[in-house]
């Protein structure tokens, strides 16, 4: 794996928003298959950083490739059909439209319809939805909404999963179901790159972890090197 | 007796229909896409221009209606690409930039044709109930205009375009993000209003002069419409027709058109203040109403 060309590569990505650099010249590979945390206090970059990969922002400086095409002029829909799926922060689902309607609007560029129903029946039973299609989405739980819309960003059968924050306002029963979906989704072969700030979660989960700060790479390693960095619990209190 | 009623009613499903087909265009690209198209009455006056000139050249009258709509839809995505999508999200900049195409629309057909063209008559003839005739033509608008509402409902509700269309507008940057390609969504919405602008246009042409100012008899009814249906174009909009094709009606039959058109007025304004969101603002919220107490 290691010779192989990584799936996603950002090269000195800058991002700024008038006067404020939000990214600088940062550097991220994600490799195939690799389940990576990006992790930072508020304000690091990281949504920023997401945004970037999705196609939402455009990236200043710097280049951003997938799968061995240049991808940062593409608009977000083509990223999207090319393999690049996203659970937002806050849930990007249909409150009024049902379970399978979300489903549906999420699968149709990338399922057959005659393959449709199985696809979505087989999806929503993945993330713990099962029995649910037919429900008005406002009418789910925090949680149900957060795994509907990781069921949906599966429905593209990305090749890279983007999550951004997908435990957040989860109790503990709800993050322990949702680490199960991220292993088993990771266990067959899909790339995922996760920000998150529980760190029960991504010790949990997490194979490799890189830490954003202002906006730049400020390290990386595996989860017990990051913890055991003394400047990445200082940038954590506010010392640096 | 039944003279009376039948009267009543087919003033009524006179009213409604021509309600209904002015304001559905208008109320696609409203509800859809947020942007008031103030050039709504020259498309129409476009489709019944298309409509006349081809009807009168020997092209049978529906085939002539359908192609009048046709062309005005690809007219209208021409009008999206090359300046609606850069005003998206600016509402007043959409609304002088629509002003003004229609101004230029109208003013160029009084030049290009001068002040009026070859009308055609109104097909299918007339019956009588009692001492009164009635246009079988205006009956047949009746019908379209319902037929029309069970096609766009099968469109937005049924079909693939009308899941991604609603997926679009109700919430664009996750559209995207699950390959939606919301740009072209929004032409097809907009080709969609205007083409069905040409088709209300092309439907009116037998019963009107065709004149480059046509459009205008239409657009204070449409407009009305659409505040009172709310953002809601297939529920509201039927809603809105039949409520103020009732007023319509009634207050015609009585006093004449001018009150009419005055009480419809007063309607609009009453239901602005009681109903800000309109009438499919009203059945969102009943609809909504059991899901909360839950």
């Amino acid at each position: 794996m290691a010779d192989a060309q990584p799936l996603l590569m950002l090269d000195n990505v800058s991002k700024r928003f008038g006067g404020l650099r939000a990214v600088s010249d940062m550097n991220l590979t994600v490799g195939q298959g690799e389940l990576r945390c990006l992790i930072g206090p508020n304000g690091a970059g990281k949504s920023t950083i997401f945004k970037l990969i999705m196609g939402f922002e455009r990236p200043t400086s710097g280049t951003i490739a997938f799968g061995g095409d240049r991808i940062d002029g593409w608009p977000t829909w083509k990223r999207a059909r090319q393999g690049l799926s996203i659970k937002m922060q806050i849930p990007g689902v249909y409150p009024e439209l049902s379970v399978q309607d979300n489903m549906r609007v999420a699968a149709q560029n990338h399922v057959a319809s005659h393959e449709m129903a199985e696809s979505i029946r087989g999806l929503l039973a993945r993330v713990g939805l099962d029995g649910l299609a037919g429900e008005q989405v406002k009418n789910l739980s925090h949680g149900q909404q957060q795994w509907l819309e990781i069921g949906m960003a599966l429905s593209a059968k990305p090749k890279l999963l983007l999550l951004d924050e997908p435990t957040a306002g989860m109790g503990p029963g709800e993050t322990e179901a949702t680490a199960r979906i991220v292993e088993s989704l990771n266990a067959d072969g899909m790339a995922i790159l996760v920000i998150e700030h529980d760190m029960a979660f991504i010790r949990r989960i997490a194979r490799t972890v890189t830490v954003m700060n202002l906006g730049k790479l400020f390290a990386e390693g595996t989860i017990t090197e990051i913890e055991a960095n003394q400047d990445v619990t200082d940038i954590y209190l506010g010392r640096s | 007796m039944f003279d009376g009623l039948f009267n009543w009613f087919y003033q009524f499903q006179v009213s409604f229909s021509f309600l209904l087909l002015s304001a559905i265009g208008l109320a696609v690209i409203f509800g859809m896409m947020g942007v008031i198209n103030l050039a709504h009455g020259e498309f129409m006056m476009l489709g019944a221009y298309a409509t006349t000139f081809l009807a009168v050249k020997g092209v049978p009258l529906a085939l002539a209606i359908l192609i009048g709509a046709l062309a005005v839809g690809v007219f209208g995505a021409v009008i999206e690409m090359l300046v609606i999508r850069r005003l998206y999200g600016r509402l007043l900049d959409s609304v002088a930039a629509t002003w003004a195409i229609g101004l230029i629309l109208s003013q160029g057909m009084l030049i290009l044709t001068g002040p009026s063209i070859q009308g055609v008559s109104s097909p299918f003839g007339s019956f009588s109930v009692g001492a009164i005739s009635y246009s079988w033509y205006r009956i047949v608008l009746g019908v379209v205009s319902l037929l029309l509402i069970a096609g766009l409902y099968i469109l937005f509700m049924k079909t693939e375009f009308g899941l991604r269309a609603r997926a679009t507008i109700q919430n664009q940057p996750i559209a995207r993000s699950l390959g939606v390609d919301t740009a072209r969504m929004y032409t097809l919405t907009f080709a969609l209003g205007s083409a069905l602008a040409g088709l209300a246009g092309g439907l009116f042409a037998p019963t009107a002069t065709i004149v480059p100012f046509f459009g205008t008899n239409y657009t204070v009814e449409a407009f009305v419409t659409v505040i009172v249906g709310g953002a809601n174009a297939l529920v509201g909009t039927p809603l809105a027709a039949a409520s103020l094709g009732v007023i319509n009606a009634a207050l015609g039959t009585k006093y004449g058109l001018y009150i009419a058109r005055v009480g419809l007025l007063l309607t609009t304004i009453v239901i602005i203040r009681v109903l800000p969101t309109g009438i499919s603002g009203l059945v969102e919220r009943w609809r909504m109403r059991p899901a909360r107490q839950r």
